[in-house]
């Protein structure tokens, strides 16, 4: 009898396991779903039944930017179902657990609207996280010489709105968190000067134009510094300000430095640097002290970072003949290629980026990535060549 | 023993499926979306704009770089671009060493500076377009500012000189070829006389 009680375990064991796997076997996937593996983690599998034309347009590529494919209903783990005529409404159904996750109506709005709306529904009922399809992208539209305009629009490219009309090179828009506002670089008065801009009133002002190089402004969580480039001192370094640019202080003194981010709890600013002639990522104190090396293994010449909201994760731009999308732990290692693009920007999900991708006309186009399945959505370009992505968040 | 081991995962996918059965029809709620205003409003006051923070000119000269002059002191200034147009200097892929091939036409600018007193510089820094645009915009900088050291070297008082980084935004030549990248990858020279009755 001793003998046999580790026997019967071993036994039934498995099966025990085998009865959890039929009677509940979605379970086993969604355990498998919540271990995010950028670049390697399985789409969610649903049905779409009853929708058309541009609501079911939106509603495909709101979801697909998520990290959700579509296939019939016999291989869907969700059926969402429901209808567009007149207004939007709709059903998410748990096919395994036959049951009902969501079931709403949506009114007073464009169907585009409508159908972002229901989009962020199913998302929340279906990960327990807020969806992104109702949020902003900042971006540089530029003409063939080189002159361009700053833009918002919704995240999927669409209502598009000029922020400015300065027949101006201007670059690298970022957002004042949680609110209407831009910081964004612009040549509109001869030097690359660094201005705030209130969406909602037109005031701007600027905040730092001094000699030389002002550019790459990017806000902290709390919105009250700025991080940015400037050479004013007679080399590209990364400076710190408050939001109206007063109280400047140089954070360091590498060579070549450019985009700074800020780490979501505002105590870092990682930004890209030369060291000893290699290209790197590396971090410094907000509060200024010694600058630290950003590991990325595996690839080289990274630029361009940004930390993501949950502060996991730094996505980046790595140049090893063509540019590519990459992800690395926020502490730095072994870093993941996902797939080629430039000047990543986080959702607010920390799991979908925006960039911008080179096509073979030269120009750029911006894209969305969803970084743990690979899978990719462009968006309608304004008219020239759109870059430098900045998501609201 | 046998017979356990078979009802034993009956009873547990039997309880599995009870627990998960039971069709559920809830009323449908409701989302009504508010109405929604343009993102962007139009008081553009740039032309009235204060001109915000300038750095103080009257900070140390320092030769061989160093901080750079205010902007103040190149206001109003008449950029003269044929001038020292013949000049321009080039780079190598993702370099900012000025090569020695380069220094006669630099020898050139310094002579001009210094045969006109009255004129100031400005040094405009470009990149090809194998860069990530902000780190482009850093690296034209640093060409410009190299050319600015090698010019104070050559005995120009650097705070006569301002610089520019155009990034990759002002291609010479709109090619996608080492041909046209080589040509892109400089620092174009552009001498500034005072307004003239000033």
């Amino acid at each position: 009898m001793k003998n046999n009680c580790p026997n019967i375990f071993k036994i039934c064991l498995p099966l025990f396991l085998l009865a959890a796997v039929i009677a509940r076997g979605q379970n086993e996937i969604t355990i498998e779903q919540n271990i995010t593996v950028m670049g390697m983690t399985k789409p969610i599998p649903v049905a779409l039944d009853g929708f058309s034309g541009e609501t079911l347009n939106v509603l495909k590529f709101d979801l697909y930017v998520q990290g959700f494919s579509f296939v019939g209903p016999d291989a869907a783990q969700y059926i969402i179902s429901g209808s567009n005529a007149g207004n939007v409404q709709g059903r998410v159904t748990d096919r395994f657990a036959k049951r009902s996750l969501l079931s709403r109506s949506y009114t007073g709005a464009s169907m585009r609207r409508e159908a972002h709306a229901f989009s962020d529904d199913i998302v929340l009922a279906i990960t327990g996280k807020k969806g992104i399809a109702q949020t902003k992208i900042a971006f540089k539209d530029e003409a063939p010489d080189g002159d361009g305009e700053i833009y918002v629009a919704d995240f999927d490219g669409h209502n598009t709105q000029a922020v400015t009309h300065d027949g101006a090179i201007v670059a690298a828009p970022a957002w004042v968190p949680g609110r209407l506002a831009l910081y964004y670089t612009s040549y509109k008065l001869g030097n690359p000067d660094i201005f705030r801009h209130d969406l909602s009133t037109g005031q701007r002002q600027a905040v730092a134009r001094y000699s030389g190089l002002n550019s790459s402004a990017a806000i902290s969580p709390d919105g009250t510094r700025v991080a940015m480039i400037l050479s004013k001192s007679g080399s590209p370094n990364v400076y710190i300000c408050n939001a109206d640019g007063t109280g400047l202080k140089k954070l360091t003194t590498t060579s070549e430095d450019s985009s700074p981010c800020w780490s979501p709890d505002g105590q870092w600013i990682c930004f890209a640097t030369k060291i000893n002639s290699r290209r790197l990522l590396a971090k410094v104190p907000a509060g200024g002290g010694e600058v630290r090396v950003l590991r990325t293994v595996g690839v080289s010449n990274p630029t361009e970072p940004d930390w993501s909201p949950d502060g996991k994760w730094i996505a980046f731009t790595s140049q090893m003949g063509e540019f590519d999308i990459c992800v690395v732990p926020a502490g730095g290692g072994a870093a993941t290629v996902l797939v080629p693009g430039e000047d990543p920007s986080w959702a607010p999900n920390s799991r979908t980026l925006v960039c911008a991708r080179r096509t073979a006309s030269y120009r750029y186009v911006l894209s969305l990535l969803d970084a743990p399945t690979k899978q990719v959505k462009d968006v309608p370009r304004v008219s020239g060549s759109d870059s430098q992505p900045a998501w609201a968040r | 023993m046998k017979t356990t081991k078979l009802i034993f995962p009956l009873v547990l996918a039997l309880a599995a499926v009870l627990a998960t059965s039971g069709c559920k029809h809830k009323p449908v709620g409701l989302t009504n979306l508010p109405g929604q205003r343009p993102l962007v409003g139009n008081n553009d006051n740039l032309n009235t704009m204060p001109p915000g923070p300038t750095y103080d000119p009257n900070a140390g000269v320092k030769t061989g770089g160093g901080d750079l002059a205010s902007t103040d002191l190149f206001d109003g200034m008449v950029p003269d671009r044929a001038a020292l147009a013949a000049d321009t200097i080039h780079f190598a892929y993702d370099s900012s060493v000025i090569r020695s091939t380069e220094k006669p036409n630099l020898a050139l600018v310094a002579q001009a500076l210094s045969s006109d007193p009255s004129a100031k510089l400005l040094i405009e820094g470009n990149c090809d377009e194998r860069g990530t645009e902000e780190y482009n915009r850093s690296l034209g900088e640093r060409r410009a500012l190299a050319a600015r050291e090698a010019l104070a070297k050559l005995g120009v008082d650097p705070m006569r000189i301002e610089t520019r980084s155009f990034g990759k935004d002002k291609p010479v030549n709109p090619g996608h070829d080492e041909s046209a990248w080589s040509q892109n990858r400089r620092d174009d020279f552009v001498l500034l006389h005072p307004k003239a009755g000033v």
